[in-house]
C-alpha cells in the first residue's frame, strides 16, 4: 500500500450548473451499508429547493426547444462520460448499496445502457405518440407530445445509480427539466452523476440535484407552484397521500407507480408521464 | 468596381486520398476478382485512385459471409447491443466528417459546402437515429417482436455516395439484417472509408460487405439466391429491370427511382424567398437529385417578374472548383452524364423552348454545365417529361390551382413536389392533391432521418427514414 494520503471529495449540491453547499450550511454523514463513515453530504433546505426550481424553470425554454436530435446527442454523451468513470461508480455503488463488486458493475453497466436507451427516444417519441387526426372536415389536424415543464423527482431510496438514472433520463429526454431529491442514505453516486452531467453538454439547470432528508424536502417540492409534475417513486410510504394532496394545489401531474425492477427494460411509461399532448388545427382549401 | 471572390479552396490533403482502395468482404479489405476501376475527379478529369471490383465469385463469398454473420451473430444479438455498434459508426463519421466531405467532393464533384454541410452530417445523423431504433422495434407499430429479413443486397447511385450508403446500411443494421452493398462505379471512395469506420467500430465480420463495381456486379448481387431483400436507388429504367428479374423469387424489394418534381409558385408567394427555394430545388448538387424541383410551375400573373428575378439570381451562382468554399455549382459527375444533359438541352431548343444559360465563367477542363433555365416549355416537350438529372430548369405556367394540380401530377413519376404560397390553407389543399411522396411547402430539398422519403408511381416504392422506413427491413 502506498504511503500517499488520498484527497477526499467534498460532496455538494448541483444547482443551475454549479456545485454549491447548502445555503443552510448543514451536512449529514453518509455511511456504507455496514454503517462505516463514507463522507458528509450537503443537507439541502427549503430555500435550496426553491433555488433549484428557479434554475430548472430558467433552463426549460432552451432545453425544450432544442432539437430532439441535439437532446439525443447530449444524452448519448452522458453515457460516454459515465462509461469513462465506470470504476468510480462501481466503487460508490458497491459501498453504498452493500453489493459485491460484480453486482455493482452490472448495475453501473445497466445505468450506462439506460442513458443510451433514452438517448434513442428523444427523436422517436413524437412519431410513436403523435398522430395526424383524420377529422371529419376540411381541416388538417395533428397532435404532438410536448414536455410538461419542471419535474420534481424523488429518486428511489434503494437503487442509488441505476434507479436514479431510470427516473431522471426519461424526464429530460423529452425536454423537461428536473429537480431531483436523491436517495437519502445513498446520495453519493447522484453527486458523482451530477459531475458527469456537468461535463456532458447538459446545459446548467436542466438537472438539479439535492441531497438531504427526503421527508423534509419532498413537501416543499410537491407544493411548489412552479413545478409542473412530480415523480413520487422515492417518497416515504407514509408521506405519499400528503404529497399527492400538496401536488393538487397547482394541478401537478403525479407519477405514483410502485418501484419497478430497475434492471428490466423500462418501456415508455416514464416518458409518457411527463408529456402533454398538443393538438393543432388548420383549414385546408384554396 | 467589381468585387471578386478570392479563391478559398479546402485543402485536398484532408481527404487522405490513397492510390488504391480495396473492397470490404467479411471484415477484411481484399483484392476483388473483377477488373479494377479508376475513379476520376470530374472537376479535373484526373484519376484519383484505382479501386478493386468484385467478380461473381466475390459476390457469392460476400453473400455467404453476410449469411453467416446473420445466422451466428447479428440476427440474434440483442437490439441494445446492435444499437451501440451503430452509435459508434455515427460518432466516427462525425469525427472524420471533414475528411469524408473533401473526399466526397473530389470523387463526386459536388461543392464542398454541400458535402460538408449536408451529405456528411446527414449521413452521421442517419446512423444515430437508426441506432436508437435497434432496441425499440416493438414500438415501431409493426406488432410485437418484428423480425429482420436476413441478408440485404443494396445498390446505390453516385449523386450522394456516402449519404445513400447511410440510408441503406443504417436501417438494415438497426432491424437486424446483414448487408452487401454496391456503391456506384464512379463514386466508390467514401463508401470504402465508411467500411474502414465499420471495421474500426468492431462490427462483427460479414455484417457489412462493400463491393465496388459496375452494373454487372449489381445485377449479380440482386439476383443472388442468398439475398432476402433488395434495395435499389437509381434510375427508373434499371428499377424496372430489377423488379422484373425479382418477380417470383419472393425477395422483398424497395425502389427509390427517378423524379420530375413540380415546384409550384402561386402569385401570393414571397417571390424572393421562392427564388431561393427554386434555385436550391434545381441547382443543389448540380441538379443530380432524384427529387429535384426540375419543373417550375408559375402562376401566369407573376411569371415574368419571377423569371426576371430568377435569371438575376442564377447569374450570381458560381460554377467551378468543388473544393472552393464559395462554389455553388460543382462538376457534373461524369462525361456520360454531361452528354445526356447536353442531349436533352438540345431537344429543348429544337422543340421550341426558350433557352437561357447563365453567363457565368465555366472551367475549361472537367465536366461542367452552366445553370440553364428554359421558358415557354410545354407539357409535351421532353424537357418537361424526362428526368435530366442536371442543372436545367423547365418553366411552365398555370392560371388556377386546379390547373396547377393537373400539370403537377401529369407525370409517371411522383417523388416530390414544392408549393410556394403565403396561404396555409392552400398549402394543405395542394399537398392533399399532389401525387408525390414528399411535399415541401415554402422550402425545398429538406432531408432528415426522422422524415420518411420515397416516391409514388414510377418513382419507386418503400420509404427511407422515419418509422415508415423500418418496414423495408422487417419481415412484416
Amino acid at each position: 500500500m502506498s504511503d500517499r494520503l488520498t484527497v477526499s471529495k467534498t460532496y455538494k449540491l448541483y444547482l443551475g450548473g454549479a456545485f454549491p453547499r447548502s445555503e443552510s450550511g448543514r451536512t449529514y454523514p453518509v455511511t456504507d451499508a455496514r454503517g462505516r463513515f463514507l463522507a458528509n453530504a450537503a443537507q439541502a433546505s427549503r430555500k435550496d429547493v426553491r433555488e433549484a426550481v428557479v434554475a430548472a424553470r430558467a433552463a426549460f425554454g432552451k432545453w425544450s426547444r432544442a432539437t430532439a436530435y441535439n437532446r439525443g446527442q447530449v444524452l448519448y454523451r452522458v453515457a460516454e462520460m459515465l462509461e469513462g468513470r465506470r470504476e468510480q461508480f462501481c466503487a460508490e455503488v458497491a459501498a453504498g448499496e452493500g453489493v459485491p463488486a460484480k453486482r455493482a458493475a452490472a448495475l453501473v453497466d445497466a445505468a450506462i445502457d439506460r442513458w443510451v436507451w433514452y438517448a434513442g427516444w428523444t427523436d422517436k417519441v413524437a412519431t410513436v405518440l403523435g398522430a395526424a387526426n383524420p377529422v371529419a372536415g376540411p381541416y388538417f389536424s395533428f397532435s404532438l407530445p410536448e414536455p410538461t415543464g419542471v419535474v420534481g423527482v424523488l429518486a428511489p431510496q434503494g437503487s442509488s445509480l441505476l434507479g436514479l438514472v431510470s427516473v431522471l433520463a426519461p424526464v429530460i429526454a423529452t425536454g423537461n427539466t428536473a429537480v431531483v431529491v436523491t436517495s437519502q442514505d445513498r446520495p453519493l453516486p447522484a453527486v458523482t452523476l451530477a459531475e458527469v452531467l456537468a461535463t456532458s453538454d447538459v446545459p446548467g439547470g436542466v438537472v438539479n440535484v439535492l441531497t438531504g432528508h427526503t421527508a423534509e424536502l419532498a413537501p416543499w417540492l410537491a407544493a411548489h407552484a412552479d413545478v409542473n409534475a412530480v415523480d413520487l417513486v422515492g417518497a416515504p410510504q407514509e408521506l405519499r397521500a400528503e404529497l399527492e394532496r400538496a401536488a393538487a394545489g397547482s394541478v401537478k401531474r403525479v407519477l405514483r407507480s410502485a418501484e419497478p425492477d430497475w434492471t428490466a427494460e423500462p418501456g415508455i411509461t416514464r416518458l409518457r408521464a411527463f408529456l402533454e399532448t398538443k393538438t393543432v388545427w388548420h383549414p385546408m382549401g384554396v | 468596381m467589381t468585387w471578386d471572390y478570392a479563391p478559398a479552396p479546402e485543402s485536398r490533403a484532408i481527404a487522405n486520398l490513397k492510390p488504391s482502395y480495396r473492397m470490404f468482404l467479411d471484415g477484411q479489405f481484399v483484392e476483388g476478382g473483377g477488373e479494377p476501376l479508376k475513379s476520376v475527379n470530374p472537376a479535373t478529369e484526373e484519376v484519383l485512385a484505382e479501386v478493386s471490383t468484385a467478380s461473381a465469385a466475390d459476390v457469392d463469398r460476400a453473400v455467404k459471409a453476410a449469411r453467416r454473420a446473420y445466422d451466428k451473430v447479428w440476427g440474434r444479438m440483442p437490439g441494445a447491443e446492435r444499437a451501440k455498434y451503430i452509435y459508434r459508426i455515427a460518432r466516427m463519421i462525425a469525427e472524420r466528417a471533414r475528411e469524408l466531405a473533401v473526399l466526397e467532393s473530389l470523387d463526386n464533384g459536388k461543392p464542398i459546402k454541400e458535402s460538408r454541410d449536408v451529405d456528411v452530417p446527414t449521413a452521421s445523423a442517419h446512423f444515430f437515429y437508426h441506432a436508437g431504433w435497434a432496441d425499440k422495434l416493438d414500438y415501431a407499430g409493426y406488432g410485437p417482436g418484428p423480425r429482420p429479413l436476413g441478408v440485404a443486397g443494396q445498390v446505390i447511385p453516385w449523386n450522394f455516395p456516402l449519404l445513400m450508403a447511410a440510408w441503406k446500411i443504417a436501417p438494415a443494421l438497426a432491424c437486424g439484417n446483414t448487408v452487401v452493398l454496391k456503391p456506384a462505379e464512379t463514386t466508390p471512395l467514401t463508401a470504402l472509408v465508411l467500411a474502414e469506420i465499420i471495421q474500426q467500430a468492431e462490427l462483427p465480420p460479414g455484417v457489412v460487405n462493400i463491393l465496388p463495381g459496375a452494373g454487372d456486379v449489381g445485377a449479380e448481387l440482386v439476383n443472388h439466391p442468398g439475398v432476402d431483400k433488395v434495395a435499389f436507388t437509381g434510375s427508373t429504367e434499371v428499377g424496372k429491370v430489377i423488379q422484373r428479374s425479382l418477380a417470383g423469387t419472393g425477395k422483398k424489394l424497395t425502389l427509390e427511382l427517378g423524379g420530375k418534381a413540380a415546384n409550384v409558385v402561386f402569385d401570393d408567394a414571397p417571390l424572393d424567398q421562392a427564388v431561393e427555394g427554386i434555385v436550391n430545388g434545381i441547382f443543389f448538387n448540380q441538379g443530380h437529385v432524384c427529387c429535384a424541383g426540375s419543373r417550375l410551375l408559375v402562376q401566369e400573373s407573376v411569371a415574368d417578374e419571377l423569371l426576371a428575378k430568377l435569371r438575376t439570381r442564377v447569374s450570381t451562382l458560381r460554377v467551378g472548383d468543388p473544393l472552393d468554399k464559395n462554389t455553388d455549382v460543382g462538376a457534373i459527375n461524369s462525361g456520360e452524364q454531361l452528354a445526356r444533359i447536353k442531349e436533352l438541352v438540345a431537344s429543348g431548343e429544337s422543340e421550341g423552348a426558350e433557352r437561357w444559360t447563365s453567363p457565368c465563367p465555366v472551367p475549361e477542363k472537367g465536366y461542367f454545365f452552366a445553370p440553364t433555365v428554359f421558358a415557354n416549355v410545354s407539357q409535351a416537350m421532353r424537357i418537361a417529361r424526362e428526368e435530366i438529372f442536371g442543372p436545367v430548369l423547365s418553366v411552365l405556367t398555370f392560371r388556377t390551382p386546379d390547373e396547377a394540380v393537373a400539370k403537377a401530377n401529369n407525370t409517371p413519376y411522383g417523388l416530390s413536389a414544392g408549393i410556394w404560397t403565403e396561404k396555409g390553407s392552400r398549402i394543405l389543399w395542394m399537398a392533399d392533391r399532389m401525387r408525390a411522396g414528399v411535399v415541401w411547402a415554402n422550402t425545398f430539398n429538406r432531408f432528415d432521418p426522422t422524415a420518411p422519403f420515397g416516391g409514388y408511381q414510377e418513382s419507386g416504392f418503400g420509404r427511407e427514414g422515419g418509422r415508415a422506413g423500418l418496414e423495408a427491413y422487417l419481415d412484416v
